[in-house]
């Protein structure tokens, strides 16, 4: 909260030169106010499609890692190559396939919001799947056995013994890749999802103020983003406490 | 009728060779300690025999099972034999009641009650009932390792192995555990101890097992074997721990 205050005051600040124009969304008069409210309105669906497409890519993360720890080689084989092929591909040009290629490709329409949110999973997906690799090859060899010795199959071990402790250790890592995702949302403004970025695009072109517009578009990412450092920061800390 | 039978089992890591064509039969309700300088194949032969290690050559009957990769085998072989490990392998993010439940709920099928009932029951045998709601890390090695055997109990094994189960205990917590153990003896529960306590040996096996560089040097009762070792090789292992 003192980051954003100060960020708030330097930016005042600077706003006494002339090239600012605050006025533009300046909460005291009716049209500033209807400006702010125009593109706070975004945030619904920055959140929704980032929340959406993080829920999606950590289950397929966890189902492509799995097959990459296995001992056949064909498993591996297709863990390596999942993770190759989706990691090179940027995000933008990922979500410009997909919502103009994929139609033509396969019939499959999909409207802004599924184009934006299978882009996004998928994208993320393959660092969901190195994520979870690495936390689950983390866990002792003595875990397994112990496992065995009391003969819980494969998958009861993950479910029960192995996830729960490899979850713990890539937390930080998974609240990472939630604001790595929140951040890749303003991409999808390209194909017209009405989100922040987008918002505040429309606002620029009807104002002619992108100075003050894209500050305030920046301050937005900034308190979405400071919000979930602090609730990933939160489930750690209440997550360390249960096990000790 | 012994209840283990293992017939010239050799197990390779590598080049090099753990087993050499081992030969030993174990009768129902027999307490075996296997003895050894360390890298002798001692651990590896017991975790042979819950298949934590697969054996190359030779054949292993447990129980009436010959030991294979065959799942429903496993599961069989692994239900009736117990685990004790020297570093505990305690599930760390379950507490010592919910580590000792699992097994009997996921693997036996019991009811919560019943799991719960029969956990409380031999954490009462280990001494350490009043702990059932800490986390393994609240506990002293010693503890941590009688509810270790605890969970082992849970399942209830007709063989327990005890791999050097108080090597990684400070000296003032090696004794709770071995009375455990010599608790669980005079019982009439079949076991495999690897172990350098050489009192307890004394104590409590009916047979004593010499092993070096992947063979087995000598097999005799405790009392004949400290007093008169026939191989060299375990005259001077045994003058070694005893006078030091």
């Amino acid at each position: 909260m003192r980051l954003v205050s100060i960020f708030a005051a330097f930016l005042l600040l600077a706003g006494c030169s002339n090239n600012w124009g605050w006025y533009v969304v300046d909460p005291t008069t009716t049209s500033g106010w209807n400006n702010l409210k125009f593109m706070a309105s975004g945030a619904y669906y920055t959140i929704i499609l980032s929340l959406t497409a993080i829920s999606i890519s950590v289950v397929v993360g966890l189902l492509v890692a799995l097959p990459g720890l296995s001992n056949k080689r064909g498993w591996r084989a297709f863990n390596r190559t999942y993770v190759e092929v989706v990691r090179a591909v940027p995000i933008l040009v990922l979500i410009l396939w997909v919502y103009y290629g994929l139609p033509a490709l396969s019939g499959i329409t999909l409207s802004v919001f599924w184009a934006g949110v299978l882009a996004l999973s998928l994208s993320d997906s393959a660092f969901q799947a190195e994520i979870f690799r690495a936390g689950i090859q983390s866990i002792g060899r003595g875990q397994y056995e112990a496992a065995q010795s009391i003969s819980l199959n494969y998958r009861d071990t993950m479910r029960y013994v192995i996830l729960p402790q490899a979850i713990r250790r890539i937390l930080p890592a998974l609240g990472n890749q939630l604001v790595y995702m929140l951040k890749m949302s303003s991409l999808v403004s390209v194909i017209g999802m009405q989100e922040l970025t987008r918002k505040a695009n429309e606002l620029v072109v009807s104002e002619y103020r992108p100075l003050e517009i894209y500050t305030i578009l920046v301050l937005e990412y900034l308190v979405l983003i400071l919000i979930v450092s602090a609730g990933v920061r939160w489930l750690e800390r209440r997550m360390k406490a249960s096990d000790t | 009728m012994s209840i283990i039978s293992m017939n010239n089992v050799s197990k390779f890591f590598g080049d090099f060779q753990a087993l050499k064509d081992v030969n030993l039969d174990v009768a129902l309700g027999e307490r075996v300690v296997v003895c050894g300088p360390s890298g002798s194949g001692k651990s590896t032969l017991i975790r042979c025999i819950n298949r934590l290690e697969a054996h190359d050559a030779g054949d292993i009957v447990v129980d009436g099972t010959v030991l294979t990769d065959k799942p429903a085998d496993l599961e069989k072989i692994r239900g009736n034999v117990g685990m004790v490990f020297q570093q505990f392998n305690l599930f760390p993010h379950l507490t010592v009641i919910e580590n000792l439940c699992l097994g009997p709920r996921r693997v036996l099928g019991l009811s919560e009650a019943k799991a719960r009932e029969r956990a409380l029951t031999y954490l009462d045998r280990v001494q350490i009932l009043e702990q059932a709601e800490k986390f393994p890390r609240q506990l002293s090695g010693g503890q941590q390792q009688r509810v270790a055997i605890a969970r082992s109990l849970c399942m209830e094994p007709r063989i327990l192995l005890f791999d050097e189960p108080t090597s990684a205990l400070d000296p003032e917590m090696i004794a709770e555990v071995l009375e455990v153990m010599t608790e669980l003896a005079t019982s009439g529960m079949t076991m495999i101890v690897v172990t350098h306590e050489m009192g307890f040996a004394r104590r409590v096996a009916d047979r004593m097992v010499f092993m070096d560089k992947g063979e087995i040097v000598e097999v005799g009762a405790p009392e004949d074997v400290f007093t008169a070792p026939k191989s060299k090789r375990f005259g001077t292992f045994i003058k070694q721990i005893l006078n030091h």
